[in-house]
């Protein structure tokens, strides 16, 4: 199979080529071709097109295409570069070139047809139940007479995504129905999903010269986001640093994500330790919003350990597996070296890797590695390990007073706290180093699609701004 | 390059060995010359007594070479700068030409006569029609320390014409890189751009231009938000160089900037390797219906390169087979005995322009690639 780029709807086929290939037999899957940097800052001159063709149709005519790519994408076969692809080719596909186990790739789908298919409810909630008709034509009134603007701040939305986290997607896909074209880097292993999504578009009435998608090295990433009035990235630490405070970008990193236990609960532990587990464990531990810490007051050694007993145990299992709960590090090299990482911060005192008893964690294969799952208590917030995120299930237990915890935690895009302290949780809630706030027994990954999520989508599209004028407007 | 099998052609082999021939006759003196010590560097003098051969009598062709140690580049680095230039020359007019500095001291190759030999030689393959003699020139890259600008304009001038220059400094822009100050990286290159496309349009009737491929890309864009185009501002020739100088590249510049090949545009391009070390190899004449492909050929016998195995540096890959760059340069200025290039690539045949082996798809070594910042101007 030959996936081509893509340049406003039309297949282009590069002179470089990547293959894509099996994470456990080598065997090649397909062959992708290479954009060049270039030729994205060029196609980019024309991205006020996209928009242009996508007011032709109201917010509510795309609402209704994109539903009806929300079947197409989970259930038909589409064609995908010079071949088809059926939904179960997709999940063996995504899966063989990203590790993920195949349970977690259909799960991912279902997951993106969900947004897809309910999109309606989705923007009514981020736009807090604006009419539509403002984002279209920039202005309006309110049901109060108030006049409203919105300004919309770029033609089209770059993405630059990421290889091993097939659940970020949701993020791009209100774009179209907000009458704004997609330009998107798709990862290098994994072009499934931005390639199906495109074609479920096309086929469900969306022109297809409203989204161009340039598979490519670093230099497509790059002039996407300086060519982009708007874009968003998904990658490390260090990719966020260097995005950190650009208002053209959003830019989405490791989550930090964590459960905090308040005084008021942490003697009933117990009760909670299934939405801790399932926080670290669940996809794999890949996603941003897997927890990567337990923190508690006290009790900290016995909840490890009854995490320890939960996670410790789970063996590597193959892909197709339904049981299989842990995804491979595909590049070689990599699954050693997030083990001697963690290794590095195990020899601070303080630190006790609990899970040590349940067998090594670093299981290599021939083209692969895996990590299973660990858990290390750690006995003050000061260590190292505490602030720790991997892309493997790992949580570090961190013992921490309470009246200490908020400051100490970090960034935390997911905060789940375990409390009924209404002190505390008004102390969480003007807590700014928290982007999503939990409060209850809620596993960091259970998402309310209704929520925004790192930043408004909205907020990032659009502009308030003031319009006067003394022309009658009809109210809304 | 003895151990290759091959199948040329029996016209092209005939001039292949008689390539061969004045290779190793050129190495045999080249050798005498450096280890003389009436001639020769203070360097290869010293390191003479560390050799385990004569080289004054025991190399007797260029595959003799390989009896030296490789050459490490890391020699280069620091003073004093004088140990490298030959005695024979140590009264006449020496530049430094240096190499990297992005990290720590900068390599430094001294030149006397060098850069206006080979650039003389290099104006010898550029096509009168788009590079018309006595026309005007543009030279949009690093001028600073590499000192690339003195050899095009050399160019300019040997071929009738007179040089206007665009500075870049590529050690600023690997700092903003690393820095991650894209902003200032975008303006700093637009402030080299708007330069350019003010000299281009200012009637100084330039035809003919020195550009790597990310300025020539920048330019092609920041004329067309002006309205105008490379075409319009009627430059017909240009001189190109750099690792990310791809097929894929080559063929977007062709079909998209210059809006089709010479025949079409008028525009004419010509990728070169090149480097410090070596000088400048050429390339053949790069078409649509060869997939852009770019094969560079050393200009032999004052440079050769060779494609090696990954395993063994001794020996060269096969026709067509992948390897690592090996190059060597045989000058009176400068003698590198074998150095492992930072690229790679595919080992091309020799055909009647070049008969002696070339190399194409040149990218960096896969083992260094993701250490290595590349293609930064």
């Amino acid at each position: 199979m030959r996936i081509p780029v893509v340049r406003w709807g039309k297949p282009y086929e590069s002179l470089e080529i990547q293959e894509v290939a099996h994470f456990l037999t080598g065997e090649p899957i397909a062959t992708v071709d290479q954009a060049n940097g270039g030729l994205v800052t060029r196609d980019l001159r024309k991205a006020d097109k996209a928009r242009n063709i996508l007011r032709e149709f109201t917010c509510d005519q795309l609402i209704d295409f994109v539903g009806r790519a929300a079947d197409l994408y989970e259930n038909e076969t589409l064609p995908m570069g010079d071949g088809q692809q059926s939904p179960d080719d997709f999940v063996k596909q995504q899966s063989a070139s990203t590790g993920l186990p195949e349970h977690m790739c259909r799960a991912n789908m279902t997951k993106n047809s969900f947004v897809l298919r309910n999109m309606r409810e989705i923007l009514d909630a981020l736009t807090r139940g604006l009419d539509l008709e403002i984002l279209t034509r920039g202005y309006g009134v309110e049901q109060r007479g108030v006049i409203l603007s919105y300004q919309a701040q770029a033609p089209v939305l770059g993405a630059v995504l990421p290889s091993n986290s097939p659940g970020v997607h949701t993020l791009w896909l209100p774009v179209v129905p907000l009458q704004m074209g997609l330009v998107l880097k798709p990862g290098s292993q994994e072009p499934w999903t931005a390639y199906r999504i495109a074609a479920a578009f096309g086929q469900a009435g969306i022109p297809p010269e409203v989204i161009s998608l340039y598979p490519g090295g670093h230099d497509v990433g790059g002039s996407i986001l300086t060519s982009c009035r708007r874009s968003m990235i998904f990658g490390s630490e260090k990719t966020i640093a260097q995005y950190a405070g650009n208002p053209r970008v959003q830019v989405h990193g490791p989550g930090f994500s964590k459960i905090l236990l308040g005084d008021d609960c942490v003697d009933r532990w117990p009760e909670y330790i299934d939405a801790m587990a399932e926080s670290v464990y669940i996809n794999g531990g890949r996603s941003c919003i897997n927890a990567s810490g337990v923190w508690a007051s006290r009790h900290t050694k016995e909840i490890a350990a009854a995490l320890a007993e939960r996670l410790g145990p789970i063996e590597v299992k193959p892909p197709d597996d339904p049981d299989c709960g842990l995804a491979a590090f595909t590049v070689a090299g990599v699954g050693p070296a997030v083990m001697n990482m963690v290794e590095q911060d195990l020899k601070q005192d303080g630190v006790t890797d609990c899970t040590a008893e349940y067998g090594p964690r670093l299981e290599e294969k021939e083209r692969c590695s895996y990590l299973r799952p660990m858990v290390v208590h750690a006995a003050s917030p000061d260590l190292d390990i505490a602030k720790k995120e991997f892309m493997f299930p790992f949580v570090s237990v961190v013992e921490c007073p309470q009246e200490h915890m908020i400051q100490k935690i970090g960034p935390t895009l997911v905060g789940t706290a375990i409390t009924d302290d209404d002190t505390w949780i008004d102390q969480l809630t003007g807590a700014t180093n928290i982007d999503r706030l939990n409060i209850g027994n809620i596993p960091t990954n259970r998402l309310n699609w209704l929520q925004p999520h790192e930043g408004n989508l909205i907020d990032f599209l659009f502009r308030s701004r003031a319009v006067q004028t003394d022309r009658q407007l009809a109210g809304v | 390059m003895s151990t290759i099998e091959s199948n040329l052609d029996p016209n092209i082999q005939q001039l292949a060995d008689q390539a061969k021939e004045r290779l190793d006759q050129h190495t045999v003196e080249t050798v005498r010359w450096h280890f003389d010590e009436a001639t020769g560097c203070p360097f290869w003098l010293g390191k003479k007594s560390e050799l385990n051969f004569d080289p004054l009598t025991e190399i007797k062709c260029f595959d003799d070479l390989k009896k030296f140690p490789l050459f490490e580049d890391e020699w280069l680095r620091g003073g004093p700068v004088e140990r490298w230039r030959p005695k024979a020359y140590e009264n006449e007019p020496t530049y430094v030409f240096e190499t990297g500095g992005t990290t720590g001291i900068p390599k430094s190759r001294v030149v006397v006569h060098d850069f206006r030999i080979d650039y003389e030689m290099f104006s010898e393959t550029l096509p009168e029609q788009y590079f018309p003699k006595r026309s005007n020139w543009l030279m949009l890259g690093p001028s600073g320390p590499r000192r690339l600008r003195l050899a095009v304009e050399h160019l300019c001038q040997f071929r009738g014409g007179i040089c206007f220059c665009i500075d870049l400094d590529p050690r600023w822009v690997v700092k903003l890189i690393k820095k991650g100050w894209m902003d200032h990286l975008e303006e700093y290159k637009k402030h080299c751009i708007d330069q350019a496309i003010t000299i281009l349009t200012a009637g100084h009737d330039i035809k003919c231009m020195f550009a790597t491929p990310k300025l020539l890309e920048s330019l092609c864009l920041g004329l067309e938000d002006r309205g105008t185009t490379l075409k319009d501002c009627g430059v017909t020739g240009i001189f190109s160089g750099g690792t990310e100088f791809t097929p894929q590249w080559t063929r977007y510049c062709i079909e998209e900037l210059f809006e089709g090949p010479p025949e079409e545009s008028g525009i004419y391009m010509t990728p070169t390797y090149g480097n410090t070390l070596m000088g400048l190899a050429c390339s053949k004449p790069v078409t649509a219906e060869d997939k852009y492909k770019i094969s560079y050929y050393a200009p032999q016998p004052r440079a050769v390169t060779e494609v090696v195995s990954f395993d063994d540096h001794t020996q060269p890959v096969g026709y067509g087979e992948t390897g690592r760059v090996k190059l060597y340069t045989l000058t009176k200025e400068f003698f590198i005995p074998g150095f492992l290039e930072r690229d790679e690539g595919e080992h091309e045949a020799p055909f009647e322009t070049y008969p002696w082996s070339g190399v194409s798809g040149v990218r960096p070594f896969h083992e260094l690639a993701s250490s290595t910042t590349v293609g930064v101007y």
